[in-house]
């Protein structure tokens, strides 16, 4: 079978899916268990876990542009928030007349602002088929734009790294104004349901808990295969000796251009599943330093293995609700210094140690 | 009760006073009997007759006048300065300053005037300079004039102007004839004071004139202060332009500022320092914590913290070239997160241990207040002292890199770097001192953005975007490129913003650099050679 193609002889990758697949089939089960029960998994817990996953998933996307392609995106938190904006437009026309000004016609922030009728760009976003279109067209669009110009003119490095993170701070700027008509600097909130089912209720945020794990095995599934395939071995050539590829015959710019857009509507739909599971969407969510975060996750948890992208996300997420919780002052200490650590002394990041641990 | 009462009527009585006053000057026993007096509507006459007169002391007395000292000593009918003195005052003679003891207030008579005589003296007051010998103080007065427009102007300048050799005085005068002229009743008349008013940026002479254009009885003079008028806005718009040209230097050369530490580090250095935003961060706090030192001085403060600044970023920038960015030089991906990490945690470092909120740093007074260059021009001193300091660095690191020893051997470590080693150049100690050089101005930067923005932990991030934007525009390892794409940058985004708004100007600012890097991708001025490549 094709998956087990895949797989094979990636140890990292069978072991993550494995244990991906277990708690999918367990952590129903503890969710489900009576509220009084030991073992009880509550909601909060469940959204906070359903959110590690939407994370990991970003993860994964920017380790196959860092880890295989070579480009480190300061970006990527922008494509991952574009395709939140898209699901929480959904979710804004699902309020319908229940927000609190109560017109059937028009999200109440627009409503706030004296506005009378809907903006174009908010046509459509009533069906949920067309926004899932949205979340992966606009991500994929703006990546494919953006990449088009910047591979064909071989911006590349530190360059295209900081002309990225200009764009998320672009982005930034430009959704803090109240009359991008994306709710300005508060966002899109107070969601009260998805496809009819409420948000509040903990057989919901089970269904986004799942449908954030199926998304992530079946997006690191295409990676492993975009990886695995002849694609992938022409990908990493360009990452090791962009030059040399290019010489041997290969559109290079082809070749980035289509990963970096594929990456970018992983992002875009890891986006779309944290938005309903957090229950709000704003401008602050394309801050450079997300971007950045999501870097160090990839980097810690280890490049170019996508099951470190995975371990980086989640161990790096836990360590920050915790701290968070507990020491909110140390967070940022110890953040910082997993950057220095991490870079000085695990070049290769967790799953590279355990490698070399393995090996030995 | 009743002795109260009887008092109080007294003091309220006309007739309280019997007016007597005895200066030994007929002329001014007269002006000074009505100025004692009740009949307000005489005493403005009173007083343009004190300042018509040929006395020595006549502006004096009106000073007196205006701020009460002047009193009459009701006894003998003397002038006299009253000085307060515990319960009584202390009188000396206007004329001879012979000093005549104490006396209870009741003893002395003072001038009663109202809000309406007080702008009739200040008005008199603001002429006394007329005559003087200053040319500055001359403008002065009759730019004074032009603001309580009077027809009694016209007999006081006119005989002046005809002396007047100074050109800044004549034409101020001349305005001020032709505006008592706009108000004349023959067209022709005021034909030529249209003439005379010409391009005046002067308020008053714009409201004149479009009182005229739009409601002159006569045709011709109605077009007259049309054009007139067509020919001041052009100039206040050519006014409003260069102030936006100003504000934008301004703008760039706060880019610049921030943007040229990271010129060296990054760009003759190949190292992408994240924490760049933080060392100017540490050059803020230097400042706020040195002026916490010298609370009196803030001026002395400002100029101490500059080499302090540039000591404690310097350091910093040391201490992380050693401790962290040597390890990973040839890997700038990685230099980028582990830079960033250190920004995160000197941030946290300085919420720790100074304050999570902003904190005050006071502009010393040298720095504020402005250059009035015309009525509708003012440079404030601010932003022209960033320009100028932004300069200085820039000349100062210009010179540093090509005409000093160290200057000489980052080159070459830029260039090739085992070519320079193998020359004998101690590259280790080269970075050192190359990176400690970039934070230190870094720190430099830090301490000019304390005077314009909020200094807190969050200062450094708000500027590394655009500092990065600034380097990449110029041209990496380029200084010129830096100075050029600041100002540029900073000029285009003033003059974006009256059209888009500000936060939009930022974004098509933003946008155009990623476009312009599309285009050259190695910025403005590229730079040339091999070392180019890679």
């Amino acid at each position: 079978m094709a998956v087990f193609r895949i797989l094979q002889g990636d140890r990292g990758s069978q072991v993550f899916l494995l244990a991906l697949t277990v708690t999918l089939i367990v952590v129903p089960v503890l969710a489900t268990l009576p509220a009084d029960h030991a073992l009880h998994l509550s909601g909060y817990s469940l959204t906070l876990l359903g959110k590690y996953l939407t994370y990991a998933l970003l993860a994964v996307a920017v380790d196959l542009v860092w880890g295989y392609l070579g480009i480190l995106s300061l970006g990527h938190a922008a494509f991952f928030a574009l395709g939140g904006y898209a699901m929480g437009m959904y979710l804004m026309r699902q309020i319908g007349d229940r927000g609190v000004y109560g017109n059937p016609d028009l999200p109440d922030f627009m409503v706030f602002l004296n506005w009378h009728e809907l903006p174009w760009f908010w046509h459509g976003f009533d069906q949920f088929w067309f926004a899932m279109l949205m979340v992966m067209l606009v991500p994929g669009l703006l990546a494919f734009v953006f990449g088009w110009f910047a591979f064909r003119s071989r911006v590349t490095g530190v360059y295209l790294s900081i002309i990225t993170q200009a764009l998320t701070y672009a982005l930034m700027l430009a959704f803090f104004r109240n009359e991008m008509g994306f709710g300005g600097n508060n966002g899109l909130t107070d969601f009260k349901e998805i496809l009819g089912f409420s948000l509040q209720s903990d057989a919901t945020r089970l269904g986004l808990f799942i449908a954030s794990g199926v998304a992530l095995g079946v997006g690191y599934l295409a990676c492993r295969g975009i990886v695995e395939s002849r694609l992938g071995k022409v990908v990493v050539a360009i990452r090791d000796a962009e030059d040399r590829t290019r010489f041997t015959g290969y559109r290079v710019e082809h070749f980035k251009l289509a990963i970096f857009t594929f990456s970018a509507v992983l992002a875009g739909i890891a986006g779309a599943l944290y938005v309903p599971q957090v229950g709000i969407i704003n401008p602050s969510e394309f801050q450079p330093l997300n971007s950045i975060e999501v870097v160090v996750w990839v980097a810690i948890g280890g490049r170019a293995t996508l099951y470190g992208a995975v371990l980086g996300a989640l161990g790096v997420n836990y360590a920050k609700t915790w701290f968070t919780a507990v020491l909110p002052e140390a967070w940022l200490f110890a953040l910082g210094g997993l950057f220095v650590l991490v870079t000085l002394f695990l070049p290769r990041g967790v799953a590279g140690w355990m490698h070399r641990v393995n090996t030995r | 009760m009743t002795l109260r009462i009887l008092l109080l009527l007294c003091l309220l009585t006309p007739s309280a006073y019997a007016g007597r006053v005895d200066t030994g000057d007929p002329r001014l026993d007269a002006i000074f009997r009505i100025l004692t007096g009740n009949h307000f509507a005489d005493k403005a006459e009173a007083l343009a007759k004190l300042a018509a007169s040929p006395h020595p002391k006549r502006y004096e007395l009106l000073e007196g006048v205006l701020s009460g000292r002047l009193r009459v000593l009701k006894k003998s009918g003397r002038l006299v300065w009253a000085t307060k003195k515990g319960h009584k005052y202390l009188a000396t003679d206007v004329l001879s300053g012979e000093p005549l003891g104490e006396f209870k207030r009741r003893k002395l008579k003072k001038i009663a005037i109202n809000n309406r005589l007080r702008r009739v003296i200040r008005g008199i007051l603001a002429t006394r300079d007329l005559d003087s010998g200053d040319p500055a103080r001359r403008l002065k007065s009759v730019q004074a004039l032009l603001a309580n427009p009077s027809p009694a102007q016209a007999t006081l300048l006119a005989p002046r102007l005809e002396k007047e050799t100074d050109p800044a005085v004549r034409e101020a005068m001349q305005l001020v004839l032709a505006l008592g002229r706009l108000a004349s009743d023959a067209p022709r008349v005021r034909l030529q004071a249209i003439a005379m008013v010409g391009d005046s940026l002067q308020p008053v002479a714009r409201q004149a004139l479009v009182r005229l254009a739009a409601s002159d009885p006569d045709p011709r003079v109605k077009q007259a202060a049309q054009d007139a008028l067509g020919k001041i806005e052009d100039r206040v718009k050519l006014f409003a332009q260069i102030e936006t040209l100003f504000f934008g230097l301004s703008l760039g050369s706060v880019l610049v500022l921030a943007a040229i530490g990271l010129a060296i580090t990054f760009g003759v250095m190949g190292v992408i320092n994240m924490a760049h935003g933080e060392l100017i961060m540490l050059g803020a706090y230097t400042t706020y914590l040195i002026q916490r030192l010298l609370p009196e001085t803030t001026g002395l403060a400002l100029l101490l913290a500059i080499p302090a600044a540039f000591m404690v970023s310097g350091v910093v920038g040391i201490a992380i070239e050693r401790g962290v960015i040597r390890f990973l030089y040839g890997r700038p991906l990685e230099t980028l997160l582990a830079t960033f990490g250190i920004s995160l945690i000197l941030q946290q470092t300085a919420r720790t241990l100074i304050s999570p909120q902003n904190v005050p740093v006071a502009n010393p007074g040298f720095m504020s207040g402005s250059w009035q260059v015309n009525p509708v021009l003012s440079l404030t001193y601010n932003r022209m002292y960033i320009i100028l300091f932004c300069l200085l660095v820039f000349a100062g690191l210009f010179l540093v890199l090509k005409r000093t020893r160290l200057g000489l051997q980052v080159r070459a470590v830029s260039q090739n770097r085992a070519m320079a080693r193998a020359m004998g150049v101690h590259s280790a100690r080269v970075d050192a001192l190359t990176f400690g050089l970039g934070s230190g101005i870094a720190g430099i930067a830090g301490v000019a953005l304390s005077q314009l923005t909020n200094v807190g932990p969050n200062l450094g991030q708000a500027y590394i975007v655009d500092s990065f934007m600034v380097v990449v525009f110029g041209g990496v390892g380029n200084l010129w490129g830096t100075l050029i794409g600041g100002l540029g940058l900073g000029v285009a985004n003033k003059f974006l913003e009256p059209w888009a708004g500000a936060v939009m100007a930022k974004i098509l600012i933003l946008v155009f650099v990623i476009l312009f890097i599309q285009k050259r991708p190695r910025g403005l001025f590229p730079q040339k050679g091999r070392a180019a490549e890679g």
